[in-house]
């Protein structure tokens, strides 16, 4: 189908679109299904977006760090603790590497025993912040290394427990994907079913406009026509009120982890207007489809 | 102009034309008759291309009507004027629209004058109906209606089936007077109608040649009419 011929069909021609009946349960059925499809899409655009900020941010957050854990006796916390940052400052790829204050472990605890832990009482490991540098740490070498030298150090370079964190939010993200690509299928689905009943009901008007010497594009674009801009008006009412849905979940906060980053940022919010031109396509195709199909059948 | 050699055409089991020829030359006018049920709406459909020989060659306008694809039967159904028995109008279109249903499909509807169609239906004597939309209408202005929309493209071929069926003596006689008036512009005109009072009351007015469907056969009709 060549440009031209999209753009003929797609002109609006109120003379030719009249021949077409303006009623019919086909009418509410598109412009619902179309909104409904529409708001439901701004939601999974929502969730894919949001997934998708979150692996990154998980993956870049936590990929160019690891953390050192020392577990000795107490009496030899110390001299562990600093033959582990001389080996960490030999290491080729380690930037940097600060053992925690004994407050910025108490920080570290207090959600789980409360802001009051007496640190000093308990055989709390003495933790070591690690910062990747170039080349990039080999976890494999420095276990090596920090087994021969520091015997308690224990190295979490944290690929244990953000893999799988990372997997799981890219699924997500594939997830939202995979629901706008079946909620186009089934708009199209419902729009050709529908197409096809406004097909079936008006076979005495295609008939009368065959016999005074109508071409099957000329039939094909007034049922095309009236289905694309029903599409596109339902699509951008049911896009009006995902939005408003989107905008009235709560503000995306630290405490609020992902739940509350449900939304769009930036660029984001203009990806939703593209929801009623993707449902005008769709219902472009799946009406010029089936109307080819009835009419080839009521030939 | 159109052309029937050897024309035969089954539905089902039955046959219902069997090897009918058939030739309507430019300008002519013919009667087609014959008793309900003898196959002369199904030979009017074969002329227009709604339906298709089962055997034998049609051709109109030098084109074999079986070897055209949809877009090419559009065109000739352009050239072939068509009235039928029940009319078959857009219930939700005025008469207006209607009547200007063709030019609007042959891409000619921008550049019709209102003019040009109200002279038209005034011819027909609509004038003042416009604006009424078809199940408003009598049954003779139904008839009328679908004359003019017949003939707004100023087809080459005018085919009518039971154009009186569902008038009165006095319309049916108006409507055959302007079919008679349509072949006296030029056009071709074939009358399907088992109404033998109406071909009689032709006679005066036009040359007309009488075609009688018997036995699925076509025959020229004696004098016995």
């Amino acid at each position: 189908m060549s440009k031209g011929t999209i753009r003929n069909m797609l002109t609006r021609d109120k003379r030719a679109d009249r021949v077409v009946p303006p009623s019919g349960y086909t009418a509410q059925l598109t412009l619902f299904v179309s909104g409904a499809m529409a708001f439901l899409a701004v939601f999974a655009l929502a969730l894919s977006l949001a997934s998708g900020r979150l692996a990154d941010r998980w993956a870049s957050e936590l990929a160019g760090a690891a953390t050192l854990r020392i577990n000795a006796p107490a009496e030899q916390l110390a001299a562990q603790t600093e033959a582990a940052l001389t080996v960490l400052a030999q290491t080729p790829g380690v930037a940097s590497a600060r053992a925690l204050s004994a407050e910025e472990q108490v920080a570290l605890l207090s959600p789980w025993f409360g802001p009051d832990l007496p640190l000093d009482t308990l055989p709390v490991p003495q933790l070591i912040e690690i910062v990747e540098g170039a080349p990039g740490l080999d976890a494999t070498g420095l276990r090596l290394r920090l087994g021969a030298e520091v015997p308690g150090a224990v190295l979490d370079d944290h690929s244990r427990w953000r893999e799988p964190l990372v997997d799981a939010a890219t699924s997500l993200r594939r997830l939202g994907w995979v629901s706008i690509l079946l909620i186009g299928g089934a708009t199209a689905a419902m729009i050709t079913l529908a197409a096809n009943a406004s097909l079936a009901a008006n076979a005495q008007i295609i008939e009368v406009l065959r016999l005074v010497g109508a071409r099957d594009r000329f039939i094909a674009s007034a049922f095309v026509r009236r289905f694309t801009y029903r599409a596109f008006f339902g699509a951008l009412v049911g896009v009006l009120f995902g939005m408003t849905g989107v905008l009235l979940l709560p503000e995306a906060s630290e405490e609020g982890g992902f739940l509350t980053g449900l939304g769009f940022q930036g660029g984001g919010w203009l990806l939703p207007a593209l929801i009623p031109l993707l449902g005008a396509a769709v219902a472009f195709l799946a009406t010029w489809t089936a109307a080819a199909r009835k009419l080839k059948e009521l030939s | 102009m159109i052309e029937l050699e050897n024309v035969s055409y089954t539905y089902g089991d039955g046959e219902l034309l069997s090897d009918v020829s058939l030739q309507l030359q430019p300008g002519s006018f013919h009667f087609l008759t014959g008793p309900s049920g003898a196959g002369k709406t199904t030979l009017l459909k074969l002329c227009y291309g709604a339906l298709l020989p089962t055997s034998g060659r049609l051709n109109a306008f030098e084109q074999d009507i079986a070897r055209l694809d949809r877009d090419q039967m559009a065109l000739l159904r352009r050239r072939i004027g068509v009235v039928h028995q029940d009319c078959r109008f857009l219930d939700h279109m005025t008469l207006a629209e209607n009547v200007s249903l063709p030019l609007m499909v042959s891409g000619k509807g921008e550049n019709a004058q209102k003019e040009d169609l109200l002279e038209l239906l005034n011819w027909v004597g609509l004038g003042t109906r416009l604006d009424a939309l078809p199940p408003e209408l009598s049954g003779g202005e139904r008839q009328r209606a679908a004359l003019a929309r017949a003939v707004i493209l100023s087809p080459d071929v005018v085919l009518a089936d039971e154009p009186t069926g569902n008038v009165d003596w006095e319309m049916s006689q108006r409507l055959l007077r302007l079919l008679v008036e349509l072949n006296k512009m030029g056009k071709t005109v074939l009358i399907a109608t088992h109404d033998l009072s109406l071909i009689r009351a032709t006679k005066s007015q036009v040359q007309a040649r009488v075609l009688r469907i018997s036995q699925r056969q076509i025959q020229l009709a004696g004098a016995d009419l």
